[in-house]
C-alpha cells in the first residue's frame, strides 16, 4: 500500500515496520460494554531506521506518533503490521523473547516527572535495568557512576531521589538508565517537550553527542518541528495515524510537498521579527478530525488548503476517494498527496 | 525582608527608561512592581520590581521561563493574586492607581478597561454556562442593554473571532468545542466590552501549533477591531519576534533586558537573552550547536545579594556577585540591559560565550570500556 523511505546508506536497517496498525476499541457504558467503534489511530505506518541515523517523528497531538512508538517496542501490542530488528519480527515475541531484544531497544518518556520510580534513588534507577538482565556484577557500581557522570550529573548525588531534581536533571536521569543496556535503538518519545528551552538545549546536546560515542539509532517523536529538525536526519510527518510525507531534513525544509507539512512549517513562528514578519503563510482551518471517524479517502482533505481553493470538482473527488499512497511525485521525496507540489516556505 | 535597597533603585532605573512625564497615550504605567508570598522557608519574592509603561494600541512582549515572574506580574496588574500576596509599587491605568484600589473600582475596570485572556480556556470558562450566555453576561455587567441585544452582539463577536455559525453557536456548551474554538471565546469575551488593554498570558501554549496560527490571527482581529493595546506574556520568543513592538526578558522575578523586538533578536546585550536566542533550535537554519544555560534559575526564596544570572554567567566577575546590576542604556536610551558587562556582547555570538558541550567525554569512554563485552 505505502512504500517505504529509503535509508540513505546501503547497509540495512537496523529498525524496519511495515504496515503497522493500531486501533483501540470504543465501548459503550454500562454493564456489557460493547464495542460501539474503533479509535484509528495508527494506520498503514512504514519506515526504516539505519545505523546512527536519526529519524524524527513528527505530528500534531491525535497524529498517532506516540501510538507507533510504543506499539513499535511491543508496550502496546500492534493490531497488524510488523516491525524488524535486524531481520527479527517483534510483535509476534513472547514476553520473554522481547525482554531480551530490550537490552538493544530502551525507550526514554516525555514526562521526566511521571517515568522514574519516586521511591528508588537515582542510583537504583539507573541500575535497575543492570540488575534485571544479570549483568549488574562487581562493575556494576562504577558503570552507574560513570552513566551518571556521562550525563551530566553528580555521581555523588547518586543516593538523592528523583524530586530532588529539576526536570532537565530528570530527563538526564532516564536517559542514564535508558542507556545503560548499550542498546541500539533509543526511541524518545517528546523527551524535551516539558522542558525549558535552555535546559531542551542541554539535553539535545547530549542526545547528539551519546549518539556519535555509542552509535545508536534514534526514532525522535515530537510535535516540535524546530527540534525535530535540529536533531534528525530524516523526518516523516504524520496526520492522524498515517505518514503524509517523508525526506531527508534538508529535502523537506526545502521543497514541502504535502500540503499538511507546508501548513505546519508555515504555523510556527520564528524567533527573528524581520523574517517572521515577511513570511508568506499557508494556513489550514479547524481542528483534527476524531480517529473516531476519519474522512474517506485522503484524511487531510476536510483542512486541506489546496482541496478548498486550488482543485477542480473532479479532482476534488479523487481525494474524497482515494487514499493517496506515499510515493515520490517527481519532488524528489515522498508525499501522500494526489497533487503533491514542491513549495520553498523559509 | 522589604525589597529595601534594590527595590528602590529599581523604580530610578525604570525612570530612564520610560521618560519623566507619562507620553499621551499611554493607557498602563507599571512602575516598581514587586509581589511577594509568606512561605515557611520565607518570602517568596516572585516579582522584584518589574516596571515597563504601555502605549496605545501597541505590543509589549514578555518573554520568560518557567518561575520568571511574567505571570504573576500580570496577575498583579489586574489585582487577581490571592489575599496572602504582597504587592508593593504602582499600577497605574490611564492614570488612575491600581495597586490597593477598592473592589468596586477594580470590578468596573476589569473586564471593561482591561481584559485578561488566560493560557487554559478550560478553567476560564464556565463549564455549566453556554458561551452565548458567558459573552453576554460579560456585556451586561458594564452596559445598560437588553438581554436580545446583549446576545446579538455575542454572535457578532463569535463572527468577528473567525467562528462558523456563530448565531447557533450561542448555544453551545465549553465541553462541546475543539481548544481552539474555546479559546476563541474566550478572546470574544475579552474584545465584548471594547477594552484599552488586552493582557494575554500564554494564549496558545495550550495548543497545537496550526491551531496556534489561528489564534494568534484572531488575536490581532480583535486588537484591530478595539484598537487595545497588549501585553503578550509567552516563553515563546517566536510568538514575540511576530506580535511584539517592545519586548521585556523577566529572569528571577526582574525585567533582565528590554528594547523592541530588533534590538532583542539581533543585538542582545544581557547574556541571559544572548544564551536564550542560542539554546532555540531554528526552523529556518540547519543546525548548528546549541548554547544550553549551565544550571538552573535561582530559587527566589533567601536570595543572595548580586545578579541572579552570575552562577550560569559565562562572563561573570567577582562584582556580579555583590551589586545586582540595574537596567542600564545600551545600543539606545530605549534598549536597557541589566548587566555589568553588557558592552562586552556586542558582535559575541552565544556560542562564542557558552559551552555547548555537555557530556563529560572522559566519563563517557569509561562507561564504553566497562560495558564492551555487552554490547557485542
Amino acid at each position: 500500500m505505502t512504500t517505504t523511505p529509503d535509508a540513505p546508506a546501503a547497509a540495512p536497517p537496523v529498525l524496519s515496520v511495515r504496515n503497522l496498525v493500531k486501533h483501540f476499541p470504543v465501548r459503550s457504558r454500562g454493564l456489557v460494554r460493547r464495542q460501539v467503534g474503533v479509535v484509528h489511530a495508527v494506520c498503514g505506518v512504514s519506515f526504516d531506521l539505519a545505523e546512527r541515523e536519526t529519524l524524527g517523528l513528527v505530528g500534531e497531538s491525535g497524529s498517532g506518533k506516540s501510538t507507533t512508538a510504543r506499539a513499535l517496542l511491543n508496550l502496546q501490542p500492534a493490531t497488524s503490521g510488523e516491525v524488524f530488528y535486524r531481520g527479527r519480527e517483534l510483535t509476534r515475541l513472547s514476553r520473554g523473547e522481547m525482554r531480551a531484544l530490550r537490552r538493544d531497544l530502551q525507550i526514554v518518556f516525555q514526562d521526566p516527572y511521571a517515568s522514574l520510580d519516586p521511591r528508588l534513588p537515582v542510583n537504583e534507577i539507573v541500575a535497575e535495568p543492570l540488575r534485571i538482565h544479570g549483568l549488574y556484577g562487581d562493575e556494576g557500581r562504577t558503570v552507574v557512576r560513570d552513566l551518571l557522570r556521562t550525563v551530566g550529573l553528580k555521581p555523588e548525588h547518586g543516593n538523592r531521589y528523583p524530586h530532588e531534581f529539576s526536570g532537565g536533571q530528570r530527563q538526564r536521569i532516564g536517559i542514564a538508565r535508558a542507556l545503560a543496556l548499550r542498546p541500539k535503538v533509543l526511541v524518545l518519545d517528546e523527551p524535551v517537550s516539558a522542558l525549558d528551552v535552555s535546559i531542551q538545549a542541554g539535553v539535545l546536546n547530549l542526545l547528539d553527542e551519546l549518539q556519535d560515542e555509542l552509535g545508536l539509532s534514534y526514532l525522535f517523536v515530537s510535535h516540535d518541528l524546530s527540534v525535530v529538525r535540529h536533531i534528525a536526519d530524516r523526518i516523516a510527518v504524520m496526520y492522524l495515524g498515517r505518514i503524509v510525507e517523508t525526506g531527508t531534513a534538508e529535502q523537506l525544509f526545502a521543497s514541502a510537498a504535502h500540503p499538511y507539512t507546508q501548513a505546519l512549517i508555515s504555523a510556527i513562528p520564528l524567533p527573528d521579527p524581520r523574517k517572521e514578519r515577511a513570511r508568506e503563510r499557508i494556513t489550514v482551518v479547524g481542528d483534527m478530525p476524531s480517529p473516531v471517524n476519519p474522512p474517506s479517502g485522503c484524511r487531510f482533505r476536510t483542512r486541506c488548503p489546496k482541496f478548498a481553493d486550488e482543485l477542480t470538482e473532479a479532482e476534488r473527488q479523487v481525494c474524497v476517494d482515494d487514499n493517496p499512497a506515499l510515493v515520490d511525485r517527481g519532488q524528489g521525496h515522498p508525499a501522500a498527496c494526489h497533487y503533491a507540489e514542491s513549495r520553498t516556505l523559509l | 525582608m522589604t525589597p529595601a535597597g534594590t527595590g528602590a533603585e529599581d523604580v530610578l532605573g525604570a525612570g530612564s527608561m520610560n521618560g519623566s512625564a507619562p507620553p499621551d497615550g499611554t493607557v498602563l504605567e507599571v512602575e516598581g512592581l514587586t509581589v511577594g508570598f509568606p512561605s515557611d522557608e520565607g518570602l517568596v519574592r516572585a516579582v522584584r520590581g518589574v516596571s515597563y509603561t504601555l502605549r496605545g494600541g501597541e505590543v509589549l512582549g514578555i518573554v520568560g521561563e518557567s518561575g520568571s515572574g511574567k505571570s504573576v506580574t500580570s496577575l498583579a496588574v489586574m489585582g487577581l493574586l490571592p489575599g496572602n500576596a504582597q504587592v508593593t509599587g504602582s499600577v497605574r491605568f490611564r492614570g488612575q492607581e491600581l495597586v490597593g484600589a477598592s473592589d468596586a473600582t477594580m470590578t468596573k475596570i476589569r473586564g471593561r478597561r482591561v481584559a485578561m485572556i488566560f493560557q487554559d480556556p478550560m478553567t476560564s470558562l464556565n463549564p455549566v454556562y453556554t458561551v452565548g450566555f458567558q459573552i453576554a453576561e460579560t456585556l451586561l455587567a458594564h452596559h445598560d442593554m437588553t438581554k436580545a441585544a446583549a446576545l446579538d452582539r455575542a454572535a457578532e463577536l463569535l463572527d468577528t473571532v473567525r467562528i462558523p455559525n456563530a448565531r447557533a453557536r450561542l448555544d453551545s456548551y465549553p465541553h462541546e468545542l475543539s481548544g481552539g474554538m474555546r479559546q476563541r471565546v474566550v478572546i470574544a469575551i475579552a474584545m465584548a466590552n471594547d477594552p484599552d488593554v488586552i493582557i494575554a498570558d500564554e494564549p496558545t501554549t495550550a495548543l497545537d501549533v496550526t491551531v496556534q496560527a489561528q489564534i494568534m490571527d484572531a488575536l490581532d482581529v480583535a486588537r484591530r477591531a478595539t484598537g487595545a493595546a497588549m501585553v503578550l506574556i509567552t516563553h515563546d520568543l517566536g510568538v514575540i519576534a511576530g506580535q511584539a513592538d517592545r519586548v521585556m526578558v523577566m529572569y528571577a522575578g526582574k525585567p533582565v533586558e528590554s528594547g523592541t523586538a530588533e534590538d532583542i533578536f539581533y543585538t542582545p546585550r544581557m547574556p541571559y537573552t544572548l544564551g536564550l536566542l542560542g539554546s532555540l533550535p531554528r526552523l529556518d537554519r540547519a543546525s548548528a550547536r546549541l548554547t544550553p544555560i549551565p544550571g538552573a534559575p535561582p530559587s527566589v526564596v533567601n536570595m543572595p545579594p548580586g545578579c541572579p544570572f552570575s552562577p550560569r554567567c559565562p562572563i561573570a566577575q567577582p562584582v556580579c556577585d555583590e551589586t545586582e546590576p540595574e537596567l542600564t542604556p545600551t545600543t539606545s536610551a530605549e534598549h536597557t540591559a541589566a548587566c555589568h558587562f553588557s558592552a562586552e556582547l556586542a558582535g559575541r555570538e552565544a556560542h562564542e560565550l557558552f559551552e555547548t558541550t555537555v557530556s563529560d567525554a572522559d566519563a563517557l569512554a569509561e562507561f564504553v570500556r566497562e560495558t564492551e563485552d555487552q554490547s557485542s
